[in-house]
């Protein structure tokens, strides 16, 4: 029969995708893969013809017996045709090297992955050996895909140094910002690759074993790495020499933070902890520890496979690689784009992304989660760099590009932050602890009106507060989003005052 | 909606029991008295505690910390609504107000039938596809105040 892949991705299934895929299974055989991210698209299905797939978006249950008559099965015309899915303007201008797979391949097949150049990078791996493996992450310049930007090459290399027996590998799927999917698109579409990236990270430093820290709100991905785990143990790839194990969080974002999600994985409280000691010092139950965002650790495969060079042979200043961009929000396209870095933030919201979803004009981007600063279009020109944004008080953090339209309230989006950030703190420092709770209620006397000129102060001497006394990046960067709303849209905060 | 599943001790001490020799086990115990019984029973607390060798107060904090551990069980469907920022910028604080007055409770708070709880969350990663939601489990995209009656609607 006809091979017909359907997404199993959340957000595919979240629009119709199981629907569909059942609606087609009499008909043909039904591959389930991942996304290949563009959601606007989705549920977006690719026949298996002569001429290559051919993919039909958006797909629903009830266009299946339309879609059948019109020759689905060898690729026929049809509304939804979209024509072969490489061709897309969408794919065709990305540089797919992590996410090559996701959307392509049985994420649970082995023989898949493999022939798609799975594995190939741990083999490459273990016949250099360890220290030219480290070298070569090193000089493939590789930086942290969580938000920091830290090079990976440096965590591996001084945890490799440290002395001890026992060091592990910890993988941080807490993807807890809004307007960032590309953690749990990967656990779902292409998991191998993520088990491939920590079992070479953990020949590299010499750990035996991994963990992976997922958040609970991605019982999808749980369950693909879960059954990706399965099949890893039972072929050999995982074993005595390194073995990895899923741990669930339990909604808390500052998790995401690395030494709170240790904690975390300790059993505790995720209270961040003080620095020093370094987690590849003293990491997981006191032991060297490397700890990498999940595409950190699934940009490495390929690193090793084609060698450091064409790694560092993209992007843009000291950014090297390609970064998975997620679209989201009030964004026409939505998805998942990955590409090297530099392109700037306006190629990226109207170029690529089309505007807003409402067809109105786009008043306010957030780049980097709730701890990203909102950049209005005059900052368009800005590359996606970590050292760019960093410049005009922003940061990119997980890639994550959250678009809102002109009808957002900009002052009531900095309550927001201050809001988020009260609930989700750890608790540990005063700065971000009572800051958040006052800077919420500051905020919302400017929202009332009261004092308004004298409220802007205070909120302006409490970020100063936050930003240089919180002990991690919660309390220190909320002040981003706060501050870049007062400076670029502070005509939303004298609303109450002028009414 | 799976678990809810009536107090007993016995159950819980085994459930505690087949995890309490894991490294850090306190985290996936939690979970698994939460997956068996809806929430995390306040009776079940004694019990982590004297398997890992922690004190109440230790395994009462863990609970507090984490948004997602109940200390009640929840209605028969749990609807999961993204309060975070992709979602507001496509109307997610009109669909939360929505919700809140059809189903006539606040955040954390379950329908009189007993048919109903509403949680907010931060972020599904649904972010391009927005409003979004989880249903006891399953992902919903571009909600709406109609779309989500729709779903609301076989529940009560």
């Amino acid at each position: 029969m006809t091979r017909i892949f359907v997404p199993k991705d959340a957000a595919a299934l979240a629009l119709g995708a199981d629907a569909v895929a059942k609606a087609l299974a009499p008909h043909a055989t039904i591959v389930r893969t991942g996304s290949r991210g563009m959601f606007w698209l989705e549920p977006m299905i690719e026949v298996e013809t002569d001429a290559g797939r051919i993919a039909y978006g958006p797909v629903a249950a009830a266009d299946v017996p339309a879609l059948l008559a019109a020759g689905l099965l060898t690729g026929g015309e049809h509304p939804t045709r979209l024509g072969r899915p490489e061709e897309i303007p969408f794919l065709a201008r990305q540089t797919r090297l992590t996410f090559a797979r996701c959307g392509v391949i049985d994420p649970l097949s082995l023989d898949d992955f493999r022939r798609h150049g799975g594995l190939e990078g741990l083999e490459k791996a273990r016949a250099m050996g360890r220290a030219d493996t480290i070298d070569t992450v090193l000089k493939s310049g590789l930086r942290g895909r969580g938000g920091a930007g830290f090079p990976a090459g440096i965590k591996w290399k001084t945890t490799a140094d440290a002395p001890g027996e026992q060091k592990y590998i910890v993988c941080n799927a807490d993807e807890g910002d809004s307007g960032t999917f590309a953690d749990r698109m990967l656990m779902e579409g292409d998991p191998f690759c993520l088990i491939e990236g920590m079992a070479i990270a953990g020949f590299a430093v010499g750990a035996t074993k991994g963990f992976v820290y997922t958040r609970s709100e991605y019982p999808h991905a749980i369950a693909a790495f879960d059954a990706a785990l399965s099949v890893a143990r039972a072929t050999g790839i995982l074993g005595p020499e390194f073995d990895i194990e899923q741990r669930v969080g339990a909604g808390a974002y500052v998790c995401g933070e690395e030494t709170s999600l240790l904690e975390s994985l300790e059993g505790r409280r995720g209270q961040v902890r003080a620095k020093p000691p370094l987690p590849a010092h003293k990491g997981l139950f006191g032991k060297p520890t490397v700890i990498n965002n999940v595409i950190t650790l699934a940009s490495v495969p390929g690193i090793l496979r084609h060698g450091h060079e064409p790694h560092q042979a993209i992007g843009y200043a000291r950014s090297r690689g390609t970064m998975p961009i997620q679209l989201a929000g009030n964004i026409r396209y939505g998805g998942l784009f990955e590409a090297g870095f530099g392109l700037t933030l306006g190629e990226i919201v109207n170029d690529i992304g089309g505007g807003t979803r409402s067809g109105r004009p786009v008043r306010a981007v957030q780049v980097g989660g709730p701890l990203g600063a909102y950049f209005p279009p005059a900052l368009f020109d800005t590359p996606f760099d970590y050292e760019a944004f960093a410049a005009k008080d922003g940061l990119i953090g997980h890639g994550g590009v959250v678009v809102f339209d002109d009808t957002v309230d900009m002052a009531h989006q900095a309550r927001f932050a201050m809001e988020f950030c009260a609930a989700e703190s750890c608790g540990k420092c005063t700065p971000c602890r009572i800051g958040s709770v006052r800077g919420m209620e500051t905020m919302d006397k400017i929202l009332a009106g009261v004092a308004v000129d004298k409220n802007i102060a205070l909120i302006r001497d409490l970020c100063h507060t936050m930003k240089f006394g919180s002990l991690c990046a919660l309390g220190g960067f909320i002040p981003y989003p706060v501050m870049s709303a007062l400076e670029y849209f502070s005509e939303d905060f004298r609303r109450a005052d002028a009414a | 909606m799976a678990g809810n599943e009536a107090w007993n001790e016995e159950r819980a001490e085994a459930i505690v029991a087949a995890r309490a020799g894991q490294p850090g086990a306190t985290l996936p115990i939690l979970h698994d008295l939460q997956a068996a019984f809806g929430c995390v029973p306040a009776e079940a607390m004694p019990l982590v505690a004297k398997a890992l060798n922690l004190s109440r107060a230790e395994i009462h904090g863990v609970v507090t910390f984490y948004h997602e551990f109940r200390r009640h069980a929840p209605g028969r469907h749990v609807l999961r609504l993204c309060r975070a920022e992709a979602c507001q910028a496509v109307g997610a604080d009109g669909l939360a107000a929505h919700a809140k007055s059809r189903l006539n409770i606040e955040w954390h708070e379950t329908t009189a039938d007993g048919a109903v709880t509403l949680e907010p969350v931060f972020c599904l990663g649904l972010c391009a596809v927005g409003p979004a939601a989880l249903l006891d489990g399953e992902p919903l995209g571009r909600l709406d105040p109609a779309r989500l009656n729709a779903v609301l609607e076989p529940l009560s």
